[in-house]
This record gives C-alpha cells, structure tokens and sequence, in this order.
C-alpha cells in the first residue's frame, strides 16, 4: 500500500489526520497534509482508506 | 408543464429537516425546483450524488455569477459581497483558503482545549448565575462560540454585543437590504479592527494576516475583511444552534443523555450524530453548473443553479439506514453537515472541539437540567436560514 498526500489538492481540513495519526500530519506553517508513513503496511489499511474516504478535497491516495 | 418542488420549507420540529424531504429523498436523488425568483434549477436529496456532486469541479461557487441559485430575496445581498474565499473556485479559492488553515489545525485544536475548556467553565458559572431558570443560548450557548472565534481571530470580545446583532440581521434579515447593511456595519467594524491591528500587532488570525499577507500586497484589504466577516459570522452562529438544539436533543432523549453523561468514551459519536440529526446549515449548499452535467438519468445544463442541502443527505436511509432515529450508536461521522468537497468547513473542528467540550460539561454541572418551555411550543426559523431556536428556557 503507497500512501500518497497531494499538497496542491489539500485544503487542510484535517481529518486524514484524525482518521490516521500514524500516518498523517499537517505542517505547522501551511497546515496541509504531510504523510508520515508512506508505505504503512497493510495492518494499517482500514485507518487509511478511512483518512481518504473522509478528505474532502481527493488529496489522500493510495496506490 | 414541469413538475417542481417546493424548496427551501420549513421545519415542523427545530432540530430536525422538514419532514417533506423524506418523500423527496425516496422519490429519487434529483429535482427540479422553483426558486423564489422564478428560476428553474435542482435540488439533490440524497447522499451518493450530493457527495459526487459537491466535489464535481464543473459546478461553481461563484455568488456573483448572476446565475448563482438564491433561495430567498435575502441571498441578493451575498452578490454585492466582498470576496471571501466562500464564494470562489480553483485555483484561486484554495490560494486564499490557505492564509486562514494555519489557525484550524488539528494541532491547533488540540492547544485550544484548555482555553475553549475556561471558556465554557465561565459560560456554566454565567448561566448558573442567571438561573436557577434562565435562556441557554444567551447565557451558554451562543457565549462559548462567540469567545472562542473571539481568541482565533483576535476581535475583542467587549464587542460581542455589536457582532452578534449583526451577524443575526445579515442571516436571518427578511430583506436584502437588511443583511446589506449588516454585512457592511461588520465589514467597517472589521476594518478598523485591520488599521489597530497594523498599528499594535496582537495575537489572532486579522492581526496575522494583517501584518504579513496584507503588508507583503499578497492579499487585498477588502479580501482581508471579507475573510474576517466570513469566519466571524460563520465561527458562532453554527456552532451556538448546534449547543442549543443539542441540548434540546439530549433532554428530550433520556435513556441516550443517561448513556451520554455515564460514558466520556460517547462524546465525540454523540456530537456527530447530533450534527447530522440536526444538519442547522441545511441550505448551505449551492452552485451553479458551468458545464452539461450528466447524473443519475438526469442532465443539469451549464447555467442552472444546483441546491445541495445537506439535510437531506444526512437522513439518506442508504447511508444512514433508519435515518429518523437518533442513536448516538450510530456512525454518522460521514455526515454532510459541514459540506464536502474543497469548500468544505473550515472551522470543523473547531467546532467539533466546543460541541465535545461545552455539551458534557452542562450536563455535568446542571445535573437536574430540563425544559423550561414545552420543545412542542418552540418555533422554528425561518427556512432560508441558519437552524436553531432563538431562545430556550432551561431549568434546574
């Protein structure tokens, strides 16, 4: 699973960031997304496709 | 002739859509409807295409278009606006969007808990004051969200009085000249606060923007105060409908409330089933196509306005089966009330944030809390605006 977070899409609203922790956070000057882990493996996958259903914009991906 | 559909309508009950939606939700996914102004558009009522199509780049929300679908006479007022990112599109709407995330990360959630947390502790000592009878949304409700928008922006509390009059004329005014000149009293009021701000820079979102974005000529300075009214009006009249009608909810739902204040580990689940029961910001959503847009067997044409309530999606049975029940079991995180799409709220957190706060921490304090007035005798608003009850006498 590559996890992907798209900074031209994002609009910041956070909730890759609640919906994985681990693997998701925002910057501290922009705000927008920045992924931690980009292969988190695969015990990691509901939390992920969670962070990508719920962002509003199409930022978070996984290939 | 075309069959149209009556929208927006009224409430029977405060916290929740009317329930004339429910047939239209059934009925299929799209519908034409008569505005107030004679133009034909759609409204979308359920979930699956109100997602799809609140985040289809082929619909804009560009309020000065003059095809931008209005829902009452009141809306003519948005057109004249200044440009808040509210009402743009990419690229441009995300280049000014940006200026403001900084202040509503999830980081930045996190270090407001315990300044929101004082806030409310003051709020429960007002209202214990005015009591043992008094107005929740004066004493409790409206006070956390004002203060705490308050603290973000940087705007003086000392002028809550002044801000939220205005900001109740510019929403629920019946006239476009009423919320005119209501947005333009907060538009000068947030423009003096731009000039102290460049004279004394203080914390706050303004001051920021004002001393960095503004100075560098990145950002115009009606831009600047088109944001500040937007995130002002936005960051307490939701927030405080939602405290209000939640609390409503919970009093006339026992056995949940008991469940509620026994378990801390319900709170965040309990505050995203009341945002989707209560959906206040139902008619929030509109656009207008810029291109044909073929969906669910119908074709929307470039030019029509496209309304995307969130109400309805949010009691789409096929998303959230049994939608009628309010079950604080249920996982309604994917509710439609803060939008989808780009635009979607900024504040969300934020919000989340103050709901997950200042309801548990009334019930705890007003342990015997209940309904001063009968909820059958509360009137709801008028559909064209932010839901909520204006009023709601409670006892303990």
């Amino acid at each position: 699973m590559h996890v992907t977070g798209d900074r031209e899409v994002c609009v910041g609203a956070g909730q890759c960031v609640f919906a994985a922790p681990d693997v998701f956070d925002q910057d501290e000057d922009e705000g927008l997304v920045l992924v931690l882990q980009e292969y988190p493996g695969e015990a990691r996958r509901e939390t992920v496709e969670e962070a990508a259903d719920t962002c509003p914009s199409g930022a978070v991906r996984i290939g | 002739m075309e069959e149209t559909i009556t929208f927006p309508q009224v409430r029977t009950c405060p916290y929740r859509p009317p329930h004339g939606y429910t047939e239209l939700t059934a009925q299929g996914p799209l519908h034409r409807v008569e505005l107030y102004d004679g133009k034909l558009g759609w409204v979308v009522t359920r979930y699956a295409e109100a997602r799809a199509l609140l985040s289809d780049p082929r619909l804009s929300s560009n309020r000065t278009d003059p095809n931008f679908p209005l829902i009452s006479s009141r809306g003519a007022a948005a057109r004249e606006q200044p440009p808040a990112f509210i009402g743009m599109d990419p690229p441009e709407h995300g280049h000014y969007r940006r200026m403001t995330i900084p202040e509503f990360t999830v980081k930045r959630m996190n270090e407001l808990r315990p300044k929101i947390e004082k806030i409310t502790e003051r709020a429960a000592e007002q209202l214990c004051t005015a009591g043992p009878s008094a107005d929740l949304v004066v004493n409790y409700a409206l006070p956390i969200p004002s203060l705490v928008i308050c603290e973000v922006l940087g705007v003086p509390y000392s002028d809550h009085e002044f801000f939220e009059d205005a900001s109740r004329r510019m929403m629920r005014s019946a006239t476009a000249e009423g919320a005119g000149v209501a947005r333009r009293e907060l538009l000068e009021y947030l423009d003096s606060l731009v000039d102290a701000a460049i004279e004394n820079p203080r914390p706050g979102l303004v001051s920021r923007l004002a001393n960095g974005e503004l100075a560098r000529g990145e950002l115009p300075r009606d831009y600047l105060t088109g944001i500040a009214v937007l995130l002002l009006v936005a960051g307490h009249e939701t927030t405080a409908n939602v405290i209000t009608l939640g609390t409503l909810m919970l009093l006339e739902h026992p056995d949940q409330l008991a469940e509620f204040r026994a378990n801390p580990d319900v709170v965040p689940g309990v505050v995203e089933e009341l945002l989707r029961y209560t959906s206040v910001a139902d008619t929030a959503g509109a656009r207008v196509a810029t291109a044909d847009i073929d969906i669910a067997g119908q074709r929307i044409r470039a030019g029509e306005g496209v309304l995307i309530p969130n109400g309805p999606a949010n009691f789409d049975p096929a998303m959230f089966p049994g939608p009628e029940e309010f079950d604080i079991h249920r996982d309604s995180r994917k509710h439609n009330t803060f939008g989808y799409g780009v635009h979607q709220c900024l504040g969300q957190n934020l919000a989340r944030l103050e709901l997950q706060i200042a309801l548990p921490l009334l019930f705890e304090r007003f342990p015997t809390l209940r309904l001063g007035t009968p909820a059958t005798e509360l009137r709801p608003r008028r559909a064209d605006t932010i839901q909520g009850v204006d009023e709601l006498i409670v006892t303990w």
